[in-house]
């Protein structure tokens, strides 16, 4: 005879694997398979229409030499690398700032929120109108202060640029995280930092910022990989990356492939150089965070 | 030493009523925009305060074009977009419910390794499952139909999993024991004790859920053929694109339109929002 202890743990695993079923089920279906089956893919040459056919990696040796895919990198590269950190220092700061208990916190935190409310598609609409050369408001403000107004949109050296203030624009979500982070730290450290008569500046740099660490490297990542994905703002903004493909980011080149060539195994390669781009900078920003990053809140 | 301080509080204040209009400014063009006649679209420099308030902008943004050919049914893509959302809340809601419960308060062999790979998937990239996903989709001959963008949110997502397995693992365990030893069985204990005790993070997914429905773009824009079957999202940029010389007072009038909902949203629910997207920061 079992014993009732037994009988109760099999019924909870029965339970276990029952409650998790929705999801046993996606993950294999909407994640793990098509994981595979892209890599798969990643070497044949395939369209929805015909079969894959086995081509070695014969996509792979394309992308190492395709100039157009290399801008998009380039691209996609200069955007990570100016819009996260921007981002992330705006949204320090404005919760720095909000964090000083000011009144009127509840009011400043809203309007610093609300631009990352916005649907992206809005967003979009929004900012093409602000950055229209001749009647928009960018151009009007710069005029005023006596700055030659660059045409936003439409010169390649600047069209970029958009999409970075964007970015910053949007960081609202970050800001509220990093104040969630803010308020989280003991009150103890900064009295004991009182009594050694530190300034404010030094109580940022020695308090704040260290134990805020852990909530900026998080951030920092999800903001690369998210930033390595960026698509839809330059998709609608900018078509086929005009001008002079200054704007085409690595996911638009990816979609260009997969769903207007119908060169599907092409594409998938490309989706899985950005799965090894993530990765890498996920595994260099742990290891880097070591150094830096104060894990220890005792 | 008091002076120091006044002075720094007064630099705040200036620093952060500078930062605020720099937000805000961009949001307050869009509704002046809005409600100008066209040509003070076109002045320079810009007119802030229309001379007549052109609320009628509105209606013609909704019914943009209603006579001619390629007339946009603003109302149909509103109608679209409010049917997905409810589909897809509904749906993340229920699996993630399920399945969170299951990972923090049950025991079944495999669960804390299959865990640690669900928080692994949050890394992928969407592009990279993008085109298997699709060709699974279109041999189940549902492209072009909305079950690509709302099916998948009844199988669970590695996110709201995490969010909700970490909010049930904060519910004492003698509540599920004790309605155990009365006979209680597991899906009573979920629906009857656990699921009114976690309302605040299932709103939050909610919340969250809805507001990625009503944000997406890529989903519809890969799955969705005919105009009729549109999302506000996607029909906002077929709005802009078919028009060469863009009426900007009625696209930012459009724009207005598919925001309001998420700001009305936000008003009703800003606590919800505030503590969700401070949970999910990494802590």
């Amino acid at each position: 005879m079992k014993s009732p202890r037994t009988h109760f743990r099999k019924v909870e695993s029965i339970n276990g694997y029952l409650f998790a079923l929705p999801y046993i089920f996606g993950f294999l279906a909407l994640t793990a398979y098509p994981v595979l089956y892209s890599f798969y893919l990643s070497f044949t040459n395939y369209s929805v229409l015909k079969s894959p056919q086995w081509v070695g990696i014969e996509n792979y040796r394309e992308l190492f030499t395709d100039d157009v895919f290399h801008t998009a990198i380039k691209n996609t590269f200069i955007y990570m690398l100016t819009a996260v950190p921007l981002g992330t220092v705006m949204a320090i700061l404005l919760a720095l700032l909000l964090n000083t208990k000011v009144r009127g916190m509840a009011f400043y935190r809203t309007l610093f929120f609300i631009p990352s409310l916005v649907p992206l598609i809005a967003t979009a609409m929004l900012w093409m109108w602000v950055f229209n050369g001749e009647y928009g408001l960018l151009n009007d403000g710069l005029r005023r202060i006596g700055v030659t107004a660059p045409n936003w949109m439409g010169d390649p050296a600047w069209a970029k640029w958009t999409l970075v203030i964007m970015a910053v624009w949007g960081t609202g979500n970050a800001m509220v995280i990093y104040l969630a982070g803010l308020q989280d730290i003991p009150q103890n450290l900064y009295e004991a930092a009182d009594l050694d008569g530190a300034s404010p500046w030094k109580k940022t740099k020695a308090v704040t910022l260290p134990m805020l660490s852990p909530v900026i490297m998080f951030n920092g990542i999800m903001g690369m990989i998210g930033g390595l994905q960026q698509f839809a703002l330059p998709y609608v903004m900018f078509p086929g990356g005009a001008p002079a493909r200054s704007t085409l980011f690595v996911s638009m080149y990816l979609f260009d492939n997969a769903f207007n060539n119908q060169r599907m195994g092409f594409a998938s390669a490309i989706g899985w150089v950005m799965f090894i781009i993530t990765l890498i900078l996920t595994l260099t920003a742990l290891k880097v965070s070591d150094k830096f990053v104060v894990y220890d809140r005792s | 030493m008091k002076r120091k301080k006044t002075l720094i509080i007064a630099i705040t204040h200036m620093a952060l009523v500078a930062l605020s209009v720099m937000f805000i400014l961009p949001l307050l063009w869009m509704l002046s925009t809005s409600l100008k006649p066209i040509e003070e679209t076109m002045r320079n420099p810009p007119v802030w305060i229309p001379s007549v308030i052109k609320w009628g902008n509105f209606p013609d943004a909704i019914r943009y074009g209603e006579r001619e050919l390629g007339y946009i049914p603003f109302l149909v893509y509103a109608r679209n977009t409010f049917l997905l959302a409810i589909l897809t809340v509904t749906g993340s809601v229920l699996s993630n419910a399920l399945v969170g419960y299951s990972f923090a308060r049950l025991k079944w062999p495999g669960r804390d390794f299959f865990f640690a790979v669900t928080l692994a998937t949050m890394m992928i990239p969407f592009p990279v499952i993008m085109v298997p996903v699709f060709a699974l989709f279109k041999q189940l001959g549902w492209v072009g139909t909305f079950r690509p963008l709302w099916v998948p949110a009844f199988f669970g997502s590695a996110f709201f999993i995490f969010l909700l397995r970490q909010f049930f693992r904060t519910i004492p365990m003698e509540l599920s024991e004790a309605a155990k030893l009365d006979g209680c069985s597991e899906f009573r204990i979920f629906s009857d004790i656990i699921v009114p005790l976690a309302k605040p993070a299932l709103a939050t997914v909610a919340l969250f859920t809805f507001m990625g429905t009503w944000n997406d773009f890529m989903g519809p824009l890969i799955y969705l053929v005919d105009q009729n079957t549109f999302t506000l999202a996607l029909g906002l940029q077929a709005y802009q694109s078919q028009h060469g010389g863009t009426q900007w007072n009625l696209l930012m009038a459009a724009s207005i339109v598919v925001i309001a909902p998420v700001i009305v949203v936000f008003f009703f629910a800003q606590k919800t929002f505030i503590q969700g997207i401070a949970t999910s920061g990494g802590k």
